[in-house]
C-alpha cells in the first residue's frame, strides 16, 4: 500500500466516525451536550497539530547544531593540508 | 564456527571505492584527498578514491592527475567523462569502474569529512547493514554556515517528509553515504528522480526494498570555497519529489 492509501484509509476512517456522531447515528446524551465541539472537532485537531508542527520545528531550528568546533578544526586542517601538498609539489 | 572464519575471510578482503563526482572543484579537490589519505590510511582499511570529473572548465582533471602521481594510481583511479551528465550517472560511472565491494560516495566541497569515514565502516560491520547514511538530524550531528531560514527550510522539509514518508531515516537529502555495492546498484536501477532529490529517493527505494540502514551523525560544514545553492527551484523539486513518493511508495 502506498503512503497516500495509508493517509486516505486512516482519514477516512476518521472520517466515518465524526460523520456517525454528527449524523445522530450514534446515540448518546454526552454527544448531544456537546454537540458543537464534536462539530468543530475536526478544525480544533487540524489547529492543534499545526501548533505542534510548528513548535517541534521552531525547537529544532534554535537547537541545530551550528558545529563551530568542527568548522575551526576544518580549517586548521585546510592549513595543514595546503603546506603537506604544496611541500609534495603540488601546484594549484 | 565455519561461518566465523568465513565472515573474517570477507572482513579481510572489504575495499571500499569512494566515488568523488566533481564539478569545479580545483580548489577543494587536494584537500579532500589530503583528508581522506589521513584518516584512511590510518585505519588501515584497503580503499580507491575514484574521481569522476565532468569536464571542469577550471582544470580540476589537471590537479587531480598531480594528486594521482603523489598517491599512486592504486589509490586515485581517474574516470573523467566528457560533460557535465548529472549525479546518478556518476555513480553508474563510478560503479562500473570500482573494484571495492562497497561504495561510498560524498561531496568534495569539504561539507562531507573523510574523518566520519571509518565510523561508517564499523557501523556497518557491526550490523552488517547495507546502507549506512550519515545524519545532520541526530545528536552529534549538525550544520556550520546556515543562517535561520536555511535552517528553517531544512527542518520544515525534514517534518514533513518524515510525516508523510516514514522513511526509517532521518537525513533524506544528505549524500553522505556507504553503500554494499550490489545494493547502490540496485537502487540507482530503481531511482527516475535527477538532481539532488535523487538522494532522498534512493533512501526511500532503500526501504522498499527491506534493505536496512545505519545512520552515523555528521557534522557538515558548508561550502568553505564557493556558493551553496537553495532556491526556488530547488524547494520545487524537493516538493515535486516528495509528492511523487508519497504517491507511489
Amino acid at each position: 500500500m502506498t503512503k497516500l492509501l495509508e493517509w486516505i484509509s486512516v482519514i477516512s476512517a476518521v472520517f466515518a466516525v465524526w460523520y456517525s456522531l454528527i449524523g445522530g447515528y450514534v446515540k448518546h446524551p454526552m454527544i448531544e451536550n456537546n454537540m458543537n465541539i464534536v462539530l468543530v472537532s475536526p478544525i480544533i485537531f487540524v489547529l492543534l497539530f499545526g501548533l505542534y508542527a510548528v513548535t517541534v520545528v521552531l525547537y529544532r531550528v534554535f537547537t541545530f547544531n551550528n558545529c563551530e568546533e568542527a568548522a575551526k578544526e576544518l580549517q586548521v586542517e585546510i592549513a595543514e593540508a595546503r603546506k603537506d601538498l604544496l611541500d609534495k609539489g603540488l601546484k594549484w | 564456527m565455519a561461518a566465523t572464519s568465513l565472515d573474517s575471510e570477507i572482513t579481510k578482503s572489504d575495499k571500499y571505492s569512494i566515488l568523488l563526482p566533481t564539478y569545479n572543484e580545483r580548489e577543494n579537490l587536494p584537500i579532500i584527498i589530503w583528508l581522506i589519505m589521513k584518516y584512511l590510511d590510518k585505519s588501515g582499511y584497503d580503499f580507491e578514491v575514484i574521481i569522476i570529473d565532468d569536464g571542469s572548465p577550471d582544470g580540476t582533471l589537471d590537479v587531480a592527475k598531480q594528486l594521482q602521481k603523489i598517491y599512486g594510481s592504486s589509490k586515485i583511479v581517474l574516470r573523467p567523462r566528457e560533460k557535465k551528465l548529472g549525479l546518478g550517472t556518476a555513480y553508474i560511472h563510478g560503479i562500473k569502474h570500482a573494484t571495492g565491494n562497497f561504495i561510498i560516495i560524498m561531496d568534495a566541497d569539504l561539507s562531507h569529512h573523510p574523518k566520519f569515514i571509518p565510523k561508517f565502516i564499523e557501523l556497518q560491520r557491526e550490523h552488517d547493514y547495507d546502507l549506512v547514511s550519515g545524519t545532520r538530524y541526530k545528536d552529534g550531528g549538525g550544520v556550520h554556515g546556515w543562517d535561520f531560514k536555511r535552517k528553517l527550510i531544512s527542518r520544515g522539509a525534514n517534518f514533513v517528509t518524515q510525516l508523510l514518508l516514514r522513511p526509517g531515516a532521518s537525513d533524506l537529502t544528505g549524500s553522505f553515504r556507504l553503500y554494499k555495492k550490489d545494493v547502490l546498484q540496485k537502487l540507482i536501477d530503481s531511482c527516475v528522480s535527477k538532481g539532488y532529490v535523487f538522494q532522498m529517493e534512493m533512501i526511500i527505494r532503500a526501504r522498499q526494498l527491506d534493505y536496512t540502514i545505519g545512520e552515523v551523525p555528521i557534522t557538515f560544514v558548508d561550502r568553505v570555497y564557493g556558493e551553496s545553492k537553495l532556491g526556488g527551484s530547488e524547494i520545487f523539486q524537493f516538493a515535486k519529489a516528495l509528492l511523487y513518493l508519497f504517491a507511489t511508495t
